[in-house]
């Protein structure tokens, strides 16, 4: 395995960051493209318009940022900007990824507050409620889709989904307690497979 | 307007214990947010509508509505949860919680991996926690549903972006649109 901390050879990218400043304007600049998810822009604007990454290397590093806790995108970003820069690439992404959006998204907030009582600024907040409810939704069930070669199989997996749907959906328990709880039997079941099956 | 601005960047009457507490919930929730900080919606929601009254039901879903509906990654609702909270010591608080100890682990164990890429464990852990993260999404779309579906026609968009999202590669962009539309003309 060649030095993981540079690209590896045969997928090699075609360009490279110049500096943490041009790292800084590119994430800004896919942050602010980024309506209800930054990811499908990310996957755009690093692998097919600045070519920064091959599309395994951002298949790669997607995953790593998916099972690590903290916002998939967020961690996406700082593995990328250490790949590079170490500590001033990570504070650059990180910076060009939240500053700006931060500042807007607050700003939509306060004028949200002066027009909260118009019934109608309320009725559209409603139903963007109702909307984004079932974006989280599709998200989990097209997840659900990208299980089939799962080493637990269906069943299992959808029984596990179910249980922590319900024990925080439905019952309301505590986060800490449910992940702990049922993500160590999930993680050993998973590890018994993988061992049986090496 | 100055004056309600100023009211809102302030901190609604919480004390210094209130946002250590605050601060400390969302350290805790960054190293179990597995899928993304959505995906512990409904544990913060738990904490901050349920248990403390610090927001209503319909605020705390709009807070989501409202980041989803501006550009940028979807963990600014953190952002907005903790500026209706406690305004600008409130965000400070949700934010520094919710990406430091995601951000430390993240930096650890991505240059530690580099040099193991195969382990079982750690596939394990990756492959074992996924159905969680399904678990997890599936509850935040029902507590968010849960304000706003009162009426049939909320119902109707909340089935209907599900149907939407897993048939076609439209952008979410469009449905938070429609929503918006249908809300305003009183019909959620």
């Amino acid at each position: 395995m060649s030095d993981p901390s540079l690209p590896s050879l045969p997928d090699e990218p075609a360009a490279r960051p110049a500096s943490p400043g041009e790292l800084f304007r590119a994430f800004n600049r896919l942050a602010l493209q980024g309506f209800g998810g930054v990811l499908p822009v990310a996957q755009h604007e690093l692998v097919e318009r600045r070519r920064w990454m091959t599309r395994e290397q951002f298949l790669e590093t997607l995953s790593l940022a998916q099972v690590l806790p903290g916002p998939n995108i967020v961690n996406l970003a700082m593995i990328f900007g250490d790949r590079w820069f170490g500590w001033r690439g990570v504070l650059a992404t990180l910076g060009g990824l939240l500053l700006m959006p931060m500042a807007l998204v607050l700003a939509a907030t306060v004028l949200y507050g002066q027009w909260a009582d118009q019934p109608a600024v309320a009725g559209a907040l409603r139903g963007m409620g109702a909307v984004a409810a079932g974006l989280v939704i599709a998200t989990g069930v097209k997840l659900f889709g990208g299980l089939h070669r799962h080493p637990l199989g269906r069943t299992w997996c959808l029984a596990y989904a179910a249980v922590v749907a319900l024990a925080i959906g439905a019952l309301r328990w505590p986060l800490v307690y449910v992940v702990l709880g049922i993500g160590t039997p999930a993680v050993l079941h998973v590890a018994t497979r993988l061992r049986r099956a090496a | 307007m100055t004056a309600s601005l100023w009211d809102a960047a302030g901190l609604h009457g919480l004390g210094a214990a209130d946002l250590f507490g605050l601060f400390l919930h969302f350290l805790v929730i960054s190293l179990l947010a597995v899928g993304g900080a959505i995906s512990t919606a409904a544990d913060m929601h738990r904490y901050v509508v349920v248990e403390h009254g610090w927001l209503t039901d319909t605020a705390f879903t709009s807070s989501i509505a409202i980041a989803q509906a501006a550009p940028g990654p979807n963990v600014l609702f953190v952002a907005v949860i903790g500026w209706n909270v406690a305004g600008v010591a409130g965000v400070l608080a949700t934010m520094t919680g919710i990406l430091l100890p995601s951000t430390l682990l993240t930096m650890a164990v991505s240059r530690w991996r580099a040099q193991r890429p195969e382990a079982l464990w750690l596939r394990a852990f990756t492959l074992g926690l996924g159905p969680l993260t399904i678990g997890l999404l599936l509850s935040t779309g029902w507590v968010l549903a849960e304000p706003v579906a009162t009426h049939p026609a909320a119902w109707a968009l909340v089935i209907g972006t599900v149907v939407v999202m897993s048939r076609t590669r439209w952008s979410p962009l469009w449905l938070i649109a429609v929503g918006g539309v249908v809300g305003a003309v009183g019909w959620v």
